[in-house]
């Protein structure tokens, strides 16, 4: 789980996203097929090799008012097409905190 | 309570309309985010998994109650309806959004607050022990001290730009309670043969990767030369940091490199051509800024009044009393600490309801004035000892009244892998299990004094290295996986602890715990030799007996 900000070398391992901060209010988005962002990770585009991940991140960085540090990110695919996050931090990132926030406890 | 003048305020107020002015730039697409993030990180805003996170400073960890109660609303308003209370005297919001911060910070320069040099290479808030001016036995209020360096350092550009981030810590206790052997440069007031006031001086602590202890390098430097001496160590770090590359690190490497003789000398030498500069404190401007602390006017209280004496009879009120509250240098009163550890919740975080209820308990109870500690706890500097039974009902009600100060379950944790975009693993998952696991009071009363410290990740938020027991969460092949330390301290006898074997996953982290504690408990000789004199006597072989003997 070493930080993705800092990945330098692209080389994915499986199927993969990107994903960043959105500008305004720094929630967590997904680059879409339709060269938007979505903070709904069934919506992402999903790419599975190296030079489809290049291209997307490129993209993604181009539209740097949209959202902030995008990186690619693995996540699983399953048989019925939903798409998971393919580590703990990203699933930390998905589905907020793993602890009770006092504000709702 | 410290009174800002009007230079203050000024600075303040222009800092936030011009990072209005930055936000706006950015979210129009005017600035890109590489240009942006200086900028933001200045404000004290930095990028995390969820969201921005905001952190403003507490300077010498004293806050109003107006300032609390401004926090409060940056909660609700801002955030998600609480914040979270660091090891260096900071607040963090976790939840804020960027196109807010601008109304945000607005909103807390009314109060005096700010963000500046929460972040970045510069130098950060000046932190101070948080009983300052109330413990007993002090050698002056150290944040008199805090206030001037503060000023000097503030958006001072040779502070600004520094190879690293520079933290500085000052004490005036015998017993070290802003932790001042962890820090850039530690500041411990004392005096001299001649009752003159001075400051040993420490240099080259820090934790993170290559952590280190502070050692002194001066005995005593009068007070008046604190600017110019503090100058000088600045210079030669700054000298070394750009001659050449391996030091451009934290000074810590420096000293390490350089040996603390060789970089006194050279401290020395610099130091003997600026200290009769312009940096030569006079005797009006410490005048002034010990005139601006306020001290409340204390009444003559008996010792033990009849309150306290009743409420002794009731064993729950003992148990608090005897974890949270501590002597005051005025007879009749006593400093409170707030524990923020409440069993089962993340170390440090306080809602906007506790804060604006502990507010309104202050004004009542400790004239206005609330402290916070590098421990992430608060305290409530000022109570009448009468007023205690009273207190503690309400912090009670607030669920803040947990008797867990110093105790096991008092743990120190840095946000981890929950908020933190640095992180490795989990911390705040770590320290709820703990604190479950010992939620016993009768339990954590027979361990005693013992301080649990948890990291995400080797940049040490959380000061593991120092806990009595340290623990370092890493990534291995995408796991969770624990590294425990134990026999560190970050007091007066600072030390960093020893790795007691091969780390260990997230699920059995807590059932090592319990064994390195009862270890301890069949190990000492006595019931009141602490755990950290127990690992002193016998070293970390017989607590890794007992944790790898079975694993
Ligand atoms: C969640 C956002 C945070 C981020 C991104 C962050 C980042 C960092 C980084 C990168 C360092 C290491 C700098 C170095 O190499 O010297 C550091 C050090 C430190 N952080 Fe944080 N931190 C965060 C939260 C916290 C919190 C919540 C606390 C308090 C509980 C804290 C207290 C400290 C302290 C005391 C150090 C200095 C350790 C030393 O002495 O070297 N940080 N932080
Ligand atoms: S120690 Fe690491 S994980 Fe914890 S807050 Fe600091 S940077 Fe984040």
């Amino acid at each position: 789980m070493t930080s993705p900000l800092e990945q330098k070398k692209i080389k994915i391992a499986g199927p993969s996203v990107v994903t960043a901060n959105r500008t305004w209010d720094g929630i967590v988005v997904y680059r879409t097929a339709a060269k938007s962002w979505s903070a709904d990770l069934s919506e992402a585009a999903i790419v599975r090799n190296s030079d489809e991940a290049k291209a997307l991140l490129a993209e993604s960085v181009a539209d740097d008012v949209g959202a902030v540090g995008p990186y690619i990110a693995p996540v699983q695919v399953g048989d019925d097409g939903k798409v998971e996050p393919g580590n703990l931090r990203e699933h930390i990132r998905r589905t907020g905190v793993t602890i009770g926030q006092p504000a709702q406890v | 309570m410290y009174a800002y003048d009007e230079i203050d305020r000024t600075l303040v107020n222009e800092r936030v309309s011009e990072f209005r002015d930055q936000v706006k730039r950015r979210l129009s697409g005017e600035l890109t985010e590489d240009e942006f993030k200086l900028l933001r990180l200045q404000n004290g805003v930095y990028l995390q998994l969820h969201a921005y996170m905001f952190r403003v400073a507490i300077p010498y960890g004293t806050l109003a109650t107006s300032q609390l109660r401004a926090l409060a609303h940056v909660a609700r308003k801002y955030d998600r309806g609480y914040g979270h209370f660091t090891t260096r005297q900071n607040i963090q919001f976790n939840w804020i959004k960027l196109a807010e911060l601008p109304d945000a910070l607005a909103d807390l320069a009314k109060v005096g607050i700010h963000a500046m040099q929460t972040s970045g290479n510069n130098m950060r808030n000046v932190t101070s022990d948080q009983w300052a001016g109330v413990a007993p036995g002090e050698i002056e209020d150290p944040r008199i001290w805090s206030e001037l360096i503060r000023q000097h350092t503030t958006l001072h550009p040779e502070f600004s730009f520094l190879p690293r981030k520079f933290k500085i810590a000052i004490t005036a206790s015998d017993h070290d309670r802003a932790a001042i052997k962890i820090h850039d440069i530690g500041l411990r007031l004392v005096r001299n043969e001649k009752n003159e006031t001075g400051f040993e001086v420490l240099v080259g602590g820090g934790l993170g990767r290559t952590p280190f202890i502070a050692k002194t390098i001066k005995h005593f430097v009068h007070g008046r030369d604190i600017l110019s001496y503090i100058e000088a160590i600045l210079r030669v770090y700054n000298q070394y940091g750009r001659r050449d590359n391996i030091y451009k690190a934290r000074i810590k490497i420096l000293v390490h490199e350089l040996g603390i003789e060789k970089f006194s000398r050279e401290v020395e030498e610099e130091w003997q051509h600026i200290r009769n500069s312009s940096l030569q404190i006079d005797d009006e401007v410490i005048e002034d800024i010990r005139s601006r602390f306020t001290y409340p006017a204390y009444e003559k209280l008996p010792h033990m009044p009849d309150e306290l004496r009743q409420a002794a009879a009731d064993p729950e009120f003992e148990a608090w009393r005897k974890s949270s509250v501590a002597p005051h240098k005025v007879q009749g009163y006593s400093i409170v600490t707030i524990s923020l550890k409440p069993i089962g919740k993340p170390p440090g975080d306080a809602t906007a309801e506790q804060m604006d209820a502990l507010a309104d308990l202050a004004d009542k109870y400790s004239f206005g004035e609330i402290r916070v500690g590098h421990e992430q706890n608060l305290a409530l500097p000022h109570v009448a000892k009468r007023d205690l039974p009273a207190l503690w009902k309400a912090l009670d009600k607030l669920g803040l009244a947990t008797p867990n100060v110093n105790l096991i379950t008092d743990i120190i944790a840095c946000p981890g892998l929950d908020y933190c975009s640095l992180a490795n693993a989990r911390s705040i998952p770590i320290a709820q299990e703990l604190s479950r696991r010992f939620a016993n009071h009768e339990l954590a009363n027979l361990i005693g004094r013992l301080h649990i410290n948890i990291s995400g990740c080797i940049n040490a938020c959380g000061h593991h290295h120092v806990g009595h027991i340290g623990i370092l969460g890493v990534e291995k092949n995408g796991e969770e996986v624990y590294q425990i330390t134990i026999g560190g301290r970050a007091d007066e006898n600072a030390a960093l602890g020893t790795l007691i074997g091969p780390g260990v996953k997230f699920d059995e982290v807590a059932d090592v715990i319990e064994d390195v504690v009862e270890a301890y408990l069949a190990l000492r000789e006595r019931p009141d030799e602490l755990f950290m004199d127990t690992v002193k006597r016998l070293g970390v072989e017989p607590f890794k007996e007992r944790v790898y003997a079975t694993r």
